[in-house]
């Protein structure tokens, strides 16, 4: 009788519930404060945030940001400072999404969403420019025809606290010196992040 | 497969419809996990998210029986040899994801112990971002493949995209060049022997 009690685990195996997930049809929740993909964000008025500090460059420990900076000009200013980033990429072959350039980040200019899933079919697609990077004018993640989107995940990008906010603490959420989402000027955060 | 010569018609396209699905649906990767990047092949293979809809559930310990080989994790300059041997031992038609920042570019190791992409051993076919890359990524890239299967050419494959990685490995190793680091003779593996 021993040998047919392997058989047994089998048979209650298919009275339990699935917990296969269908991935290209649904995605599981990805947690809060999630590192994705970047995007580089905008103020309300269409201006961008970055000023070509190249501090998330100089920060990053894989080297696969690149920036350069330029001077605005006075009749059309690209971004609020003197400054903005013109030339703008992230090398995704070598990005290790640590989130060190939006710590760094002295605009939060650069933040990441919770997009995980893309892949390439050649090195040159990895490159991300700023024109991928930059988010619409609704402040929503450009969709890159590689990537897989689906509906409504643009509004669950990552929950993060900068870790230079008031005392490091959480219990800020809401203040101005804390910004909980990315996008136009400042979403609300996800949910509750006072732990 | 003897089949060079035969010019395209109705024959042959519905042949090559069916080969392609067979292809696509029994994909077997061979284990070839690095690094941490294998344990998330290891969990992408496991109940949640399992590759065996795909077919693909069987992760082969033999080259011989294995389609796809997963890089999945850093390579280091004496492990280049070994898997480029594993690459040759792989029966065609054979494919290759590079699976993480660290096969792919060699990631955050910047330094002389790391080969810097592995498609300067072997071509590669898709790209996977992430440090390491989630069960979900690589399933992505997976559908990818699955995707570039479906639609490519069964025959001219390796010789329509240059052995795969886009690289002239003639142009990048002259055949009088100084002794490599790897001990592999990528100049037998020109793009004209590669060819199916």
């Amino acid at each position: 009788m021993a040998r047919f009690s392997g058989f047994g685990v089998t048979f209650k195996q298919m009275f339990k519930p699935r917990i296969t997930g269908f991935y290209p049809k649904e995605k599981r929740e990805k947690p809060e404060r999630f590192h994705g993909r970047h995007v580089l964000n905008r103020y309300e008025d269409g201006m961008e945030k970055c000023i070509g500090c190249e501090l998330c460059a100089g920060v990053c420990p894989a080297k696969c940001i690149y920036v350069r900076g330029a001077d605005n000009s006075p009749d059309s200013p690209v971004s609020p400072g003197e400054r903005f980033g013109f030339v703008y990429e992230i090398n995704y072959l070598r990005c290790i999404h640590c989130d060190m350039c939006v710590e760094a980040c002295p605009t939060e200019a650069i933040t990441e969403t919770k997009l995980f899933e893309f892949s390439f079919a050649n090195r040159a697609d990895a490159i991300y420019t700023k024109e991928e990077l930059l988010v619409d004018d609704e402040g929503r993640a450009k969709r890159q025809p590689w990537e897989l989107w689906l509906g409504g995940e643009d509004d669950k990008t990552s929950a993060w606290m900068r870790a230079t906010s008031s005392s490091g603490d959480a219990d800020y959420e809401g203040r101005v010196n804390w910004s909980g989402e990315l996008g136009f000027g400042v979403r609300e955060p996800e949910q509750g992040q006072s732990l | 497969m003897g089949m060079e010569q035969v010019g395209h018609n109705f024959m042959t396209g519905q042949l090559e419809d069916v080969v392609q699905w067979a292809r696509r649906r029994s994909m077997w990767p061979a284990a070839f996990g690095l690094a941490c990047c294998a344990i998330e092949m290891m969990a992408a293979g496991g109940a949640h998210y399992d590759l065996g809809r795909y077919g693909m559930e069987v992760f082969r310990a033999s080259p011989r029986q294995a389609d796809l080989m997963i890089v999945a994790g850093r390579v280091s300059q004496k492990m280049a040899p070994v898997l480029r041997q594993v690459y040759d031992q792989m029966v065609e038609p054979k494919w290759v994801i590079s699976m993480g920042v660290c096969a792919s570019s060699g990631g955050m190791f910047n330094n002389y112990a790391i080969v810097q992409g592995v498609d300067q051993i072997v071509p590669v076919d898709v790209y996977i971002p992430g440090c390491p890359p989630g069960p979900e990524t690589l399933m992505h890239g997976i559908l990818n493949l699955h995707e570039m299967v479906r639609t490519g050419e069964i025959m001219k494959r390796r010789s329509a995209n240059n052995g795969g990685a886009g690289i002239e490995i003639a142009n990048v190793l002259p055949a009088d060049s100084a002794p490599t680091p790897v001990t592999v003779s990528i100049a037998d593996h020109s793009s004209s022997t590669l060819a199916v």
